[in-house]
This record gives structure tokens, sequence and C-alpha cells, in this order.
């Protein structure tokens, strides 16, 4: 499957991955219009620290410990994308409890937000992946 | 007969079914339940009466759960024994069916303690089941005076799910603070002022000595009004099914790293149960959603011939009043790092170069960091210490162990 | 502060209805010109801070910036120009030298733009190169002068070394040190997938680039920087460089602060140590002593590498050229005064040297004339700006080309000429670990093959157009050239006729 992949030899923790992404899930046709004035909530987020940078997203991982975890089932895998219905989901945070990437994050309605690998929003595509400059954030099949 | 018998219908249950069905695509699976409810998730019962969720969403699977995974329900029927020899379970109604391997997935029961009066109490409650639930909403209105006894988890999410809804609530807990089961003191009484600020009255280090017509005497003589009352001091895990049989219990039925009992091919998850505590090494009670459905899972794949151990439980919580959240983890053991900034407190406990637990409240970003660490053993020196107790952050690994998070 | 006397000669405009404050632009500014006012709630910037290097605009996600030169300015004076009046300003303030870098950016005529290519028509047809083979291959060295036989008959090979170039397009020396090591392995990389040639500079070949020898030229210059007898043999030439267009008669100078680890390491020189390249070689002094270096490196190197020698393009170039030949290298390089550099003297990168245009033709009608032209090849670097300026060279007389600025600008070097401060927000003149990391030669090396495959497919077009199906029929064929508005002078030193003639 197609995961996102981090090298973080390369980032240059310019955080445009986050503003890409904040910009895709925004449903908003311009990214003017989606992030002016707004304390944008990614599901990517840039961790720095003494010249190092590397952006964590979702790891889609095939043992998925978020979805065993929720207690609603709104966590789910689809084809190997872990999808959270925001709906069912009422923000108990059980996976953030048990998420060891820390890439599950709440979002602005109480209901936890995660990397869906832009496949539901207007970008179709990983957002962060086509805004990174210097191409630390790749979307491959890897083995 | 079936090849699969599954006793329960919530978490540890369905964790069950997916876990057989991981293997065996087909093989019979009869899953029998008491609740007559498609599959729903338990602790969203406070969120129900919140007005967070409802009975369509609440449902734990879709509605084609049972027909997707080819599962015979029998909802509304009760296990009343299981004959271990002939390896069959009979129903309340008579019927026996026949197993290959059986789960054991009865959860638990509140626990109601003797108290003086309390049969004379109408309006009387324990929150636990989806009728549980519907039961309590029906009682309160804007003008219900709720008077609850328990401080705990359960006690305090009832305390969420109707503070808004009925004239006042008060909480009564023989404990001298406010969910002590996972919090600290600091953390408990955090908890406490915020609840406080919302409008709850506790009774702490206090209990009731005696109900009388919507009044409760505490034991320090102080009496609270009340319409309705809730029981949430605690629960019991149903064991009688296996220690009628002679299977190993202590205050759960005992289950290995397989979720397998003492007793040949039957197994057991779930609230019912105990297991070890990777963190302590202990046998524990470790009653949560996602340690039933992993419990489960583990014992349907293994019931289904596959192999898969479950041996990194510890205890874990995520719970949150309000919007004031909290994720706890682990044993609270070793020394200690503490950091407390406003509503925000932070504890990290750790001993012999290892992360044993944490407790997070107000600020909860990123917590399964560090609740990985306790899981995983890892070694401290093998890590920048310092960073993590900063915050939870993949920074704090080495180059290596970042690459493998994220470039792998 | 003192006052400076000095107004930013670009500034910074942003579209307040378009930055949504992400501050990308203060975090790629390695010149702090950017930063974020909580209190205002605003992006603010110091347009005096700006090199005009268009990485803020070119990350900008809602293209909110842009650079504009200013339109503040002194009373108009043809004579004293603003730039002279800043540049005595500035003078007056330090006390130094100016430095710049990059190429002569001044209004000096551009010969390569008063020269026209010719086209088939009727007789002699053009060629389709999508349709017919056509040959870019080019090889670099002397060629022997006659068939010669041993006692049995048989033909001698008495070819000397050759460099074989898919492309008449090669990388010219850029030091590591001058430049980072993600330009230096893009630019490695992308030769050895072009199948040409890329060159260490003067400042020594990493250790990690070995692997690349079969594709690298080992440059040996005045300050000898890194030159053991391992890197003379890793690469596939030696060229001695004995000077450089965009600053005739004068050596190099890396200050100390780049001299971090690797590169003390590779130049062999103590970290923090100023690295300067005296003018001269200081064991050359004649056409002779030349000669002894040449043979020198030939013997180190076993007789099996070409030796280039690079020279600035100077007044008398084409004398020296013919020294050169006669002094036994293989390939003369020859740089034009618009050649690029990571640093430079403002007055000598912009009033010394000549031409490349003009030194290129003087020399191979110099060689042709004393008939040692295929003693060896000529290659020009110095302002090679498209696949027109490549076939115009070739036509002039040039075996193949040297480009450099076309090539970082392919890295995304925007030429703002402050490569001399080694805060390149590119990551291509720096030295700085966050700055450096901002070229990832996956995309680097990929963005240069792209250039110059594009570069190749032009010029094999244009050589279509004429009815040449070979870059060797294209070399010193000055009748395809014709200018236009030159004078008598200007034609007869290039050898052309004026269009129309």
């Amino acid at each position: 499957m197609k995961r996102i992949y981090v090298n973080e030899k390369w980032c240059l923790g310019c955080h445009l991955c986050e503003y890409y992404c904040a910009f895709a899930n925004s449903g908003k046709d311009s990214m003017v219009k989606a992030l002016k004035n707004v304390t944008i909530n990614p599901r990517i987020r840039i961790e720095e620290h003494g010249g190092i940078s590397f952006a964590v997203s979702c790891r889609h991982c095939e043992e998925p410990i978020c979805t065993k975890s929720c207690i609603t089932g709104a966590l789910t895998v689809n084809d190997g994308v872990i999808q959270i219905d925001k709906d069912k989901c009422v923000g108990c945070y059980t996976c953030i409890l048990t998420c060891p990437y820390g890439a599950i994050v709440p979002s602005d309605t109480g209901a936890i937000q995660k990397c869906e690998l832009c496949i539901n929003n207007s970008s179709g595509k990983p957002a962060c992946v086509a805004g990174c400059p210097n191409k630390a954030i790749v979307f491959e099949e890897k083995e | 007969m079936s090849k699969y018998v599954i006793i329960g219908n919530s978490a540890a249950a369905i964790g069950c079914v997916e876990g057989i069905r991981q293997i065996d695509k087909k093989g019979d699976i009869t899953l029998i339940a008491s609740e007559p409810h498609h599959t729903y998730s338990r602790p969203l019962i406070s969120y129900l009466l919140y007005g967070k969720t409802d009975e369509q969403r609440m449902k734990y699977r879709p509605n084609d759960f049972y027909k997707k995974n080819k599962v015979t329900k029998k909802l509304g029927e009760t296990v009343v024994s299981i004959d271990k020899k002939n390896k069959t379970v009979t129903l309340k109604s008579g019927e026996v069916i026949g197993y290959e391997k059986l789960m054991v997935a009865t959860g638990s029961n509140p626990f109601i303690p003797p108290m003086e009066g309390l049969d004379s109490v109408k309006n009387k409650f324990t929150f636990m089941t989806l009728d549980d639930a519907k039961a309590l909403e029906k009682a309160i209105s804007k003008n219900t005076r709720v008077l609850i006894v328990g401080a705990g988890l359960i006690g305090l999410k009832c305390v969420e799910g109707i503070l808004d809804r009925v004239a006042s609530v008060d909480v009564v807990d023989l404990a001298n603070r406010v969910l002590p089961s996972i919090l600290d003191e600091t953390g408990s009484e955090l908890v406490k002022k915020f609840l406080e600020k919302k409008g709850v009255r506790f009774y702490l280090n206090d209990s009731v000595e005696k109900f009388d017509k919507n009044k409760a005497i505490l034991k320090s003589g102080k009496s609270v009004g009340y319409d309705v009352v809730v029981i949430a001091v605690g629960v019991r895990p149903n064991i009688s099914l296996i220690k009628d049989i002679g299977g190993k219990c202590q205050r759960a039925i005992i289950t290995n790293n397989k979720c397998e009992t003492s007793i040949k091919d039957i197994y057991a998850a779930g609230d019912c149960t105990e297991s070890i505590d990777c963190a302590s090494g202990e046998y524990k009670v470790m009653a949560l959603l996602p340690n039933a459905y992993m419990q489960g899972e583990t014992a349907g794949i293994n019931m289904a011939g596959g192999t898969k151990l479950y041996d990194n439980a510890i205890l874990m919580n995520a719970i949150g009043f309000f919007g004031y959240h909290m994720i706890t983890a682990g044993d609270y053991v070793g020394e200690t790092y503490e950091s407390l900034d406003g509503e925000n407190y932070k504890k990290l406990f750790y001993k012999d170069n290892r992360l044993m637990g944490f407790i997070m409240i107000g600020d909860v970003m990123r917590a399964g960091i560090y609740t990985s660490l306790i899981k995983n053993k890892t070694d401290l020196n093998t890590i920048d210490f310092e960073l993590i107790k900063e915050k939870p952050q993949l920074m704090a690994f080495s180059k290596k162990k970042r690459s493998e998070f994220l470039a792998k | 502060m003192a006052i400076d006397f000095l107004y930013p000669e670009y500034e910074i405009k942003r579209d307040r209805d378009k930055c949504i404050c992400c501050r990308v632009c203060e975090r790629q500014c390695a010149n702090e010109a950017h930063w974020y006012d909580p209190e205002l709630q605003m992006m603010m910037c110091d347009s005096a801070k700006c090199v005009n290097c268009h990485r803020c605009v070119a990350l900008c996600p809602t293209r909110a910036l842009k650079i504009v030169k200013t339109d503040h300015t002194f009373k108009e004076n043809a004579n004293w120009t603003g730039e002279h009046i800043a540049e005595i300003y500035r003078q007056a303030g330090t006390g130094g030298v100016l430095l710049s870098s990059m190429g002569n950016p001044k209004k000096y005529p551009i010969y390569w733009d008063k020269m026209l290519i010719n086209a088939s028509q009727v007789t002699n047809p053009p060629i389709d190169p999508l349709r017919e083979p056509m040959e870019t291959k080019v090889f670099l060295g002397a060629k022997p002068g006659k068939v010669e036989f041993n006692s049995k008959g048989e033909i001698k090979n008495n070819l000397p070394p050759q460099l074989k170039l898919e492309v008449p397009i090669m990388f010219s020396a850029m030091s590591y040190g001058s430049i980072s090591y993600n330009a230096h392995e893009s630019l490695a990389r992308a030769a050895r997938e072009l199948g040409t040639f890329y060159n260490t500079g003067e400042g020594g070949l990493h250790e990690d680039f070995y692997k690349y020898g079969a594709n690298t030229i080992v440059q040996v210059a005045s300050g000898r920087f890194g030159v053991h007898k391992d890197y003379l043999n890793a690469g596939a030439a030696i060229e001695i460089k004995m000077g450089q267009g965009a600053k005739p008669g004068i050596g190099g100078h890396l200050p100390g602060i780049k001299v971090r680890e690797d590169i003390s390491r590779t130049r062999m020189i103590p970290e923090g140590s100023d690295a300067i390249s005296p003018a001269p070689h200081h064991d050359i002094y004649s056409i002779e002593d030349l000669r002894q270096l040449v043979y020198s490196l030939k013997e180190a190197s076993d007789y099996k590498k070409p030796v280039i020698v690079k020279i600035a393009a100077v007044h008398n170039v084409a004398a020296i050229a013919s020294g050169i030949a006669r002094g036994g290298a293989d390939i003369i390089a020859i740089d034009g005064y618009r050649g690029g550099t990571g640093a430079a003297p403002t007055r000598i990168r912009d009033n010394v040297g000549i031409p490349i245009e003009l030194a290129l033709a003087a020399v191979d009608q110099r060689l042709r004339e004393e008939g040692i032209r295929n003693n060896v090849s000529i290659v020009v670097g110095g302002s090679i700006r498209s696949s027109a300026d490549v076939v115009k060279a070739i036509a002039l007389g040039a075996d193949a080309v040297y480009i450099a600025t076309s090539a970082l600008m392919a890295l995304g070097c925007h030429l703002c000429r402050s490569c001399q401060k080694g805060n390149c927000n590119w990551g291509i003149a720096t030295q700085r670990p966050e700055l450096v990391r901002r070229l990832n030669p996956d995309i680097g090396y990929k963005r240069l093959v792209n250039l110059v495959t594009a570069w190749n497919h032009e010029i094999k077009e244009i050589m279509g157009g004429m009815g040449i199906n070979s870059i060797e029929s294209l070399r010193g064929n000055r009748l395809m050239l014709r200018g236009i508005g030159l004078t008598e002078k200007e034609l007869s030193i290039l050898g052309i006729k004026h269009a129309g003639e």
C-alpha cells in the first residue's frame, strides 16, 4: 500500500505541510479563504528541536491499535487507510491514549481528526506531499 | 452445535468475532447475550445522555455486522451454565448449544452495597447499560435533584451525562478524592475543582448513612435532598459461569496470554477477566474497552487455530468531563516528574530506567507516545528523557528509531 | 545605529489580503528579512536585509509576496548613477573592497545575441532529428595528426586519452566549499546520468564522491587544496586552473567560517582556517613551467588521463592558448568575463577580462593558423545561457562548453549574487547545515538532467535545421553564423560575415 514516509534529512521545518493539510481539509477553494486569520489545526505536525525537524502524521499501521481501541467504532480501516467517522466519534480520546506516534489530534468540533491521505477531500492525494518543497514527505509504495 | 460459541456482545465478544474471522472465514459462530440490543458501546451511555451520540451512532459495529461475519445471534438470551465435559452451554430457555471453542465475555455488573433505606428509594439506578441510561433519562427533568453515590469513572461520567439536564447533582464517595483509581491527589483536586465550578457538589470522605424519603443522611451528619439516586460505587466481574465449573478465578476469571481460562477450549476476555499487567507483572482486572477488544481478538485468533499473544496490556484510561480531558496509564510507582500549569497537569512515574506510568490532565496531546514507552518497556537511557519530560514527542527517540517510525 | 545613507535596492511587497501569516517566509529567510509580530498579528519585513533571492516568494503558498526594484532614487544623473553613489557610500562606511559574486552583470555587449544561426532551404535539406540519427557525442583530447604503423604494418594506437561526452556540455568547476555538499552530489549524479562530467573545482574531492570518478574532472589550482595522488587518479581528467573568468589575475578566498569539518578534511587544511589560493601558481612563471606541471600530473596519472588547462579570457588569450597547446595540455578551457564565482572583488569582476565569444574566436583562429588546433580540444564557459549559445560556441570553434551558472539556476539559484555571504537560501552556496539541507539532490540532479537533456534536444533541432547531423560537423563551422549589428572589426575577430552577406 502507498504510504506517507518522512525523511527528516530533508525536512526544512518550513511547516508548509501543515498549511497544505489544513487547506486541503478545509473544504474551501482557496488557501486565503481557508486560512486567513485562522489558527490551523492540521493532521500533520512538525516536530522540531536542535536543528532537526520532521513531520508526523498517521502511519496507517498494519495492526492499528487506535481502531482496536476506539470505543465507538468510529475509527475503521478501509483498504489500508485508517479513517475516522467524525459523526460517530464522541471525542473520548482513547485513540490519543493509544497511538504510539501521537498522530491523532482533537479536531475543532470535539471529535478527533487524523490523516486520511486526503482521499476524502478536495486534494484527492496527500496535500502535504504535494506541498513539501524538498521531498521530505513522500507518498510511495515500499517493499 | 456451533463451532464457536461466544457469550457476550460487547467489545470483547466483537473482538472475538473479528479475531476468529481473520483466520476462519466459515466456521459457525453463535453469539449469545442477555441484552437484546445490537452491539453497542457501553462507555457511550453517558455521551448518549449528554447528547453527543444517539442510539444509532452508538452502535459499536454497523447494522450488517452479524450478517457480514456470519454470526448466529441469540440476543436477549442468557447462558445459565456450561458443561465443560460435553462442551455445551445451556440457556435460560433450556436450549443446549454445543461448542468446540467457547468465549466467555460476560463483563461485569454494578455492585450495590447494602445501604439503609435504599430499598425505599423509588428512583434508583445503576449506570452500566443502555437500558440503565434510558431508564435514568426517563426519570430526570430540569427539576430533578440527583444524588450519585460514587465519584469514580462511572459516577463522574454519569455526572457529565446529566448535569445540564437536571436541577442539581450531588456526589458522595467514601474516598477522600475523586477518581482515586486513576488520579493522584493533585489530579483529583484539579478535576474536583473543575466539576465544582460546573456546579457539582461533592461530599467526600463521606457515605450515605441512610436514605430517607427524598433525603439522604450522610455519615458526617449532612443531609442531601434528592429525587433520583445513581449507585456507581463499583462493579463485580461476572465470573459465575466459570467459577461454577471449577475454572480458576480470583476477583475475576484468570486468563493466560492466549486468553484461555484454566479450562480447556474455554476462553475469556474483557471486564470479567484478570490478566497480566505488563507494567507491574501482576494479574489485574484491566477493565477498559480497548483491552477488552484486544483480548477478545487475541482469543478469537487462538480459538480459530491462529497464534496471537495478549502480552502487553496495561492499566490505562482516557476520560474527560465537559471538554476537560485526562489520560492516564501504567503503574504509579517510582520516581516522579511533575508539572502543573493552570489546569494542565502532568506527572510521570519512572523506575529502573523505565517509564512506569503517567497522568496527564488538560493537555493530553500525544499521550500515546508515553503509553507506548510503558508498553514497550523502553529503556529510558535510549531516549532523551529531558525531551520526553517536556512533552510526548518522537524527537526524544534516536535518529534510527525515528527513521523506523516514520521512514519505513 | 549609524546612518549608512543606503536605501534598499529592492523592496519586499506583501499583499496583506493574501498573507495568511504561515511564516514560511520568516522560517526560510536566512537573512532574517521577515518576522511575525504577535501584537499586530502581521508579518513584518526589513527590505534592507533582503538579497532578492526569491526563496520566500517561491515558497509563499498564497503568492502574497513579490520583490520589486525600488522606485526610490537619487536625483537623475547619467554619470553618477545610483549604483556608483551607493557603492561610494558603502566603501566610505567600511573602508573595504567591495565583494560580489556570480558573473559580471554590467551592460557590456553580449556577442551571442549578435550572432544568428543559419538554416537550410532547398539545397542541403534540413534533417528531422526525430526521424534520423543526430550525433551530439564529443571526444575531448588531443587528436593524432597522422596514422602510424608498427613494424608489422599494423596501425599503432597513438590516440592520447580522451573524454567521451554524450552531450557537448559539462559542468564547470565549483569547489566543495564554495558550493554545498548537496550541490556537488546533484552535479555528480547528473553528470553520471547524462554521460558527461562535473568538475571538483579547487576544493578537493569529498570522500563520498569518489564513486562518481568516471564522470569527474579533478582540478588542481594554485592553493593545491585537497590534491594528492588518489585524488589525481580519482577522476577522468585533471584540470589545472590558471585563472577564472570572474576574477582573472587573482586567487580564491574561502573564509575560515566555511571551512567546517568535512571541508577541512577534503581540502586538507585545518578547520576554521582561511583557504587562500594565491593569484599565481608559485611554480609557474612561464609556459615551460606550466608544461612541467602538465607532465607531472600526466606522470602521476600514468598518462591515462587528459590534462586540461583552464584560463580566464584576457587580452592576449590567443597567444597564451597557443603556449598551452604547445605545453602539452590535451584540452584548453577558456572562461569568459561573465563567468560566475562564489566571491570576487566587484571591481575585478566587472572590469577585468574579455567576452568569451571574442576569446574563443581568437583562440580557435590562432591555433588553426599555427596548425595545432587538433593538438587540443577547446572548452568554453563564462555565461552559456541556452542551447543557442552552445550551438554558436561550437560553430565559433569550441569542442564543448562548460556551464555552471545555468546549472546552479537549475538547482534553484536566483542570481541574487550574494554567495559571498554564505547564507544561500537555496542551499547551494552555503555550508550552514540547515541551509544545505534545502537542496535535496534527488530533486536537484533530476533538474540538472532535465535542463541538459532539454538543451540537447534543442541543439539537435538547430543542427537539423542547418542540415548537420553531427556536432563534429558544426565545430568551427563559422559559415553557419552571421553577425547582426556588429562592426567590421568585431566581425573580423569573430571570423563571421554580417547578416545579409
